[in-house]
């Protein structure tokens, strides 16, 4: 099965109403997609705009601190933006909790507008990202975007990545979607909002330059080793693949010296070199000598040491079968079948980590194009699709952040640098099929009266429209019923 | 007909929830309730329960142990953790009991992992299916209600007995019309139809609170549903934000602050049923002994438990503390582990529910074969 309606769905972002129906054939459809290149996106936030933004911020705090030396409890260095709350019922907004809202009563304007700041950047980096999903000319390419982001998941949880989070997939991940896995992993592990998110710029080798100065002043700075566990873990070995707690060790030793200029908060940030927000490599801060790492020597030099890891990383078997497999869960199933897992693997290792290899051996697997096998639309994917079979515009960013909190999903705002599940017990939640419900409500309304829902449903689920499904949106007892009951039904839930 | 009187009667059109077959287990119909609390991210058990009696912790600790200096001193060696008001009322109530030095049978550090350990209560990530939590409901003879508040079921709840989730929502309520065809829509698929319903019954008895936010709110809510005799009696509430990397001093004490908060809004709630309740705090395994060069910790190994609650027999700490030398540590960082938190659970859940302790450590963690631990963690 080739319908182009199906491979819109399952390797596209949906359909979108309202257009004259397209026709073709559907693998050709994606795979003409790979040799493209993601277009810009308009108005989006620059590093430097991040960066300021930050400084800023924490300029205002300090002097707020200086002037209430009553208030101690103010927000912590690195602090969360919804500190503690039962995860999933915590709105970014304030809590019920009389500490935190005399402390936000008793905030200096100053301050707050510096927090508005960064709120800002991160809401014109969510705009452009759902701009960009509602209008691709390349849905397949604009998913593997969403995709990458998730597998390097940055939340936009702490004061220092709010304004950086969306900076990521920007900069490290939209540029390199169709290049190679080890270009993707140095843009995504050097970008600055992944050095702030893991806590990576201010990790000091304690036998550096830096590390020394401040042991003889009885300062006690480190290492952290965050970073290293995570790379490892989750972007590209993957967990339980052999590597011990001593590799980890040396390969937080070994990234010592990346960090960030201007923003970082170890020792000796006054004298890194380069612009404030950018990578830079402080020789300072690195942890001299050789490593050995999953039983090799790098003996190499400053930043280049780390360099040689990622290389070797980037094509590991294990990093292969890590990807395919999540390659193969995001677009097959959730127990993604072996065969086709093993044969994006071998697809990765025979190309050395090429994208477009990687991609087209996915595209040609023949599970990916089995309809009795859908997956469950998480909420953004079910929320694009949503606005796109309505046709209807981008909402503000304010709204589309709330929404999706709501859904469970707010934008690069992951509960852990696993990112979010790509499973359907994670998402097929009671509670959150209600919210679905409601959103529908809303979408539908928002379409207006002039969408017949009737005549859309066949062009948004094709061959996948059951007779229940059709018949419930006939007898709807009004047009935005119908069109709810549409978003809602158990095959647009799916893809 | 306004939209909660619908959701009224939608619900007890669906009440006849068909139940996977139970394990056969004698006991009798209990009033007895129990709430666990996930701590996601590893929380740092020395920093919660500081042993400021052991030698080496200020060592091991010279910026970050400074906060225990304002914590509640609770016997020679361990001092609570100062944010940790409630909680020290609690034990001075003898209705809490503090348990160090305990973890999973997970000896990696990976979060996720560790808590899918927890979680699933197999001896290794990804053994077990289903959740213990889950397998709990099943050893119980009269069909108690579970719900996790949450908007999906996290997996220690999930398995084939049927659980409920809830969590307040802010968008605005959908018609009444298209509530009820949605239902018809999704009454024969076999994943959407029974979540539809589960939803429908979670929603009419959450009620007010509903809208509610914040930690307080959250207590509250967890007492609401599980309180009085048509009350919820196994829930779970998941906290995040216990990866505390750097600065760790400000961000712990915001996380502690909440959780004391939590637990009290839900003794508070539950008025009564206090009296009969169990609640379990508990992470996927604890932090490094020594502070890190940010002021935080990294991914260690022991840390500590909470049991909470009228039918505790607490008031104390609990503890085979294996010390803080160089020696003593575990892979020369992390607090050793000297109580298996699987026997714990075990052990309290068993004395709790009236069930022999090591049955319970049987069906709840069959991977495992903890043996059940000796001392007296609930009141009978």
């Amino acid at each position: 099965m080739r319908d182009l309606l199906f491979a819109q769905n399952r390797f596209g972002l949906g359909p979108r109403g309202g257009q004259p129906a397209e026709t073709g054939d559907g693998r050709e459809w994606v795979e003409a997609q790979l040799g493209q290149r993601l277009a810009g996106l308009d108005d989006v936030p620059t590093r430097s705009e991040a960066a300021e933004a930050l400084i800023a911020y924490r300029e205002e705090r300090r002097d707020a601190r200086q002037n209430r030396m009553d208030m101690p409890a103010a927000m912590p260095a690195g602090g969360t933006m919804a500190s503690l709350a039962p995860a999933s019922m915590m709105a970014p907004a304030p809590a019920a909790n009389p500490a935190g809202a005399a402390r936000r009563a008793a905030r200096p304007p100053e301050l707050a507008a510096a927090r508005r700041d960064q709120r800002e950047l991160y809401l014109r980096a969510v705009d452009a990202r759902v701009g960009a999903a509602l209008t691709t000319p390349t849905p397949f390419l604009e998913r593997m975007a969403h995709f990458w982001a998730n597998h390097f998941a940055v939340g936009a949880t702490k004061m220092t990545t709010v304004g950086y989070a969306g900076l990521l997939e920007l900069e490290a991940i939209r540029p390199n979607l169709t290049g190679s896995f080890a270009d993707l992993l140095f843009a995504v592990e050097r970008h600055p909002a992944m050095l702030l998110y893991l806590d990576q710029a201010q990790s000091v080798g304690p036998n550096s330059l830096a590390g020394e100065r401040a042991g003889l002043r009885g300062r006690d700075v480190g290492l952290n080793e965050n970073l290293a566990r995570e790379i490892l873990e989750l972007h590209t070995l993957g967990v339980r693949t052999g590597y011990s707690q001593s590799d980890v060790t040396e390969f937080a030793r070994a990234l010592t010296g990346w960090t960030v200029a201007g923003i970082g908060r170890g020792p000796m940030q006054r004298r890194l070199s380069g612009q404030s927000g950018d990578f830079t490599f402080a020789e300072a801060l690195h942890e001299p000598g050789a490593r050995t790492i999953l039983s090799k020597r790098y003996g190499e030099d400053g930043e280049g040491q780390a360099r040689a890891v990622l290389r070797d990383l980037a094509v590991h078997p294990a990093t292969a079968r890590h990807v395919a497999t999540k390659l193969a869960r995001h677009f097959i199933a959730d127990d993604p079948p072996p065969a086709a897992v093993a044969r994006v693997e071998r697809a990765f290792l025979t190309s050395r980590g090429d994208l477009p290899t990687v991609y087209r051996a996915l595209i040609e697997a023949p599970e990916a194009w089995q309809a009795d096998r859908p997956k469950f639309r998480n909420p953004w994917e079910w929320t694009i699709a949503s606005l796109r079979a309505l046709d209807l515009p981008a909402p503000p960013a304010q709204r589309a952040v709330g929404l999706l909190q709501e859904l469970g999903m707010p934008v690069w705002r992951p509960a852990s640098p696993a990112g979010f599940d790509d499973i359907a017990a994670s998402w097929a939640g009671p509670d959150a099929l209600v919210r679905r419900v409601e959103a529908a409500g809303r979408f539908a309304t928002a379409a207006g009266q002039g969408v017949d829902a009737r005549a859309l449903a066949p062009g948004v689920l094709g061959a996948r429209l059951s007779n229940a499904t059709a018949t419930a949106i006939s007898r709807a007892e009004s047009p935005a019923t119908g069109l709810a009951l549409l978003l809602v039904s158990p095959e647009f839930l799916r893809r | 007909m306004d939209r909660r009187s619908f959701l009224a009667t939608g619900a007890s059109g669906i009440a006849a929830v068909t139940f996977a077959p139970h394990l056969a287990f004698a006991a009798a119909a209990t009033d007895r309730r129990f709430l666990f609390v996930i701590q996601r991210g590893a929380a740092d058990g020395l920093a919660i329960l500081a042993p400021t009696g052991d030698p080496g912790f200020a060592g091991l600790r010279p910026q970050l142990g400074a906060e225990a200096a304002n914590g509640t001193k609770l016997d020679a060696m361990f001092t609570l953790h100062p944010a940790l008001k409630q909680v020290a009322a609690m034990t001075a109530a003898k209705q809490a009991l503090l348990v160090h030095a305990v973890a999973s049978p997970y000896r990696d550090r990976s979060h996720f992992d560790g808590q899918n350990v927890l979680e699933t209560g197999g001896a290794l990530p990804y053994r077990m299916r289903d959740g213990w939590m889950n397998r709990l409901v099943r050893t119980m003879p009269d069909n108690p209600q579970a719900i996790a508040f949450a908007p999906t079921v996290p997996p220690a709840l999930r398995g084939s007995a049927r659980v409920a989730s809830y969590a307040p929502s802010n968008l605005p309520a959908a018609g009444e019309d298209l509530m009820i065809r949605v239902g018809d829509l999704y009454a024969n698929d076999a994943q959407l139809g029974p979540l539809w319903n589960e939803a429908l019954q979670a929603r009419t008895k959450a009620g007010d609170l509903a809208t509610g936010r914040g930690a307080v709110a959250a207590g509250a809510l967890a007492a609401r549903m599980m309180k009085g005799p048509g009350g919820a009696r196994i829930g779970m509430v998941e906290t995040d934000g216990w990866d505390t990397h750097t600065a760790q001093r400000g961000r712990l004490n915001a996380q502690l602050t909440g959780l004391d908060a939590v637990l009290a809004a839900f003794r508070d709630g539950l008025g009564e049923d206090w009296n009969n309740t169990l609640v379990l705090v508990a992470t996927e395994f604890g932090r490094t002994a020594r502070e890190n060069g940010t002021g935080g910790t990294d991914h260690g190994t022991g840390s500590t438990a909470f049991l909470l609650g009228g039918a505790v027999a607490g008031g104390k700490v609990v503890a085979d503390w294996p010390g803080l030398a160089p020696t003593a540590l575990y892979e020369a960082r992390d607090l050793k582990p000297t109580i298996n938190l699987d026997a714990l659970i075990a052990t309290a859940l068993g004395q709790h529910f009236g069930q022999d302790p090591a049955r319970m450590a049987q069906m709840l963690f069959p991977d495992t074969g903890s043996a059940p631990l000796r001392q007296k963690l609930v009141l009978s």
